[in-house]
């Protein structure tokens, strides 16, 4: 590690903290307009429609949350942006999204149950259409970019099931330690 | 495949115009509000740099230390045991820590053994059916400054296991083994 690595750990750093503000950089442009949309669509009732269709299944998978809570409203449409392979409108509305967990959550500085939940969907990710690893496919000269659109869609749907399994499991062993 | 790339590809344009289209219908001050809206989108960018910049250089420093590599070395053993092939073994685990470097090391799987290969389409299953944990946790946590992540990172890292032995048997079973 000190041999010679040193010099490399110092350029990390910075390259490091340079890309993060990057990346904070590229995400106004992002969140700007789609938090704008998302207002226009809050404001009209349509993210309320859209809670109210999809409420059985979500209900079951965030029992604190309210009936009427916008929060749920936000979480659908950060699910089905990822769906779509909308990374770049998904990340405000899931930001949103958290937003309202945080207004419901007791303990401001502790991530709630439904949280830990919500973010367990998210880093499964269900993906309808991987648009990236298409392009990738398509640029090496694939037979078949698609072919893998779906082995994709059921692994990914089966480490979302995943996820919720082991989200409710650690969330039943919280509860018993009290 | 088509239609769903069709929908994919028309998806943003045809939301927009329907959440204004909609948002005019039910008399919303549509520009008044995507202003108001949009305003937050800047807020949350500039609340989550100093999140992103710890992590992003926590990040690279463990990579350029070296201490990813003995890591890898560490759990190698038990990734091939569970049957994932040893060139896809660094693609787990870099894939919830950078998101980046895993299009990076998938572009390359897909460039060095071919899209229409084993390792090749397994690649491509798994860059599209998981998603950068640590990204996706420290964006959304950060955003409604929660410094306490419970169980989400353990959820979260489980769940990716989940996704990487799912994508393995998915794509043998679709395109059999080798």
């Amino acid at each position: 590690m000190i041999n010679g690595k040193m010099e490399e750990i110092n350029k990390a750093i910075f390259t490091g903290a340079q890309d993060a503000v990057t990346l904070c950089i590229g995400l106004i442009s992002i969140l700007v307009f789609w938090l704008g949309m998302m207002r226009i669509a809050q404001e009209s009732g349509l993210l309320d429609m859209l809670s109210r269709l999809f409420r059985p299944v979500v209900k079951r998978l965030f029992p604190e949350v309210p009936q009427n809570h916008p929060a749920l409203g936000y979480i659908l449409s950060n699910i089905i942006a990822n769906m779509f392979g909308l990374g770049n409108a998904a990340t405000p509305l899931g930001i949103k999204a958290m937003e309202q967990l945080q207004e419901l959550n007791q303990e401001k500085k502790k991530a709630s149950r439904s949280m830990i939940t919500f973010l367990a969907i998210n880093t499964a990710s269900i993906t309808l259409i991987p648009t990236t690893v298409i392009a990738i496919r398509m640029t090496y000269h694939s037979a078949s970019p698609t072919e893998i659109v779906v082995p994709t869609l059921i692994a990914t749907i089966i480490s979302a099931i995943g996820a919720i399994i082991i989200d409710r499991y650690f969330y039943y062993r919280r509860s018993r330690k009290g | 495949m088509y239609i769903l790339s069709m929908i994919s590809l028309g998806f943003i344009p045809i939301l927009i115009g329907f959440i204004l289209i909609y948002g005019t219908y039910k008399q919303v001050p549509t520009y008044e509000s995507f202003v108001e809206g949009g305003k937050e989108g800047i807020k949350i960018a500039i609340t989550i740099i100093p999140f992103l910049v710890g992590m992003l250089v926590a990040i690279s420093i463990f990579r350029a230390s070296g201490a990813l590599e003995a890591l890898m070395r560490l759990i190698r053993p038990g990734m091939n045991y569970l049957g994932i092939p040893a060139e896809i073994v660094p693609l787990a685990i870099i894939r919830p820590i950078s998101g980046t470097a895993a299009l990076g090391m998938t572009s390359d799987l897909i460039a060095v053994h071919g899209p229409d290969s084993y390792i090749g389409r397994l690649s491509s299953v798994l860059q599209g059916s998981t998603d950068t944990t640590f990204y996706v946790l420290t964006v959304y946590f950060g955003a409604v400054g929660i410094k306490k992540m419970g169980d989400a990172l353990k959820v979260g890292l489980l769940a990716d296991l989940v996704g990487i032995i799912a994508a393995v048997v998915v794509v043998t079973i679709f395109f059999g083994a080798k």
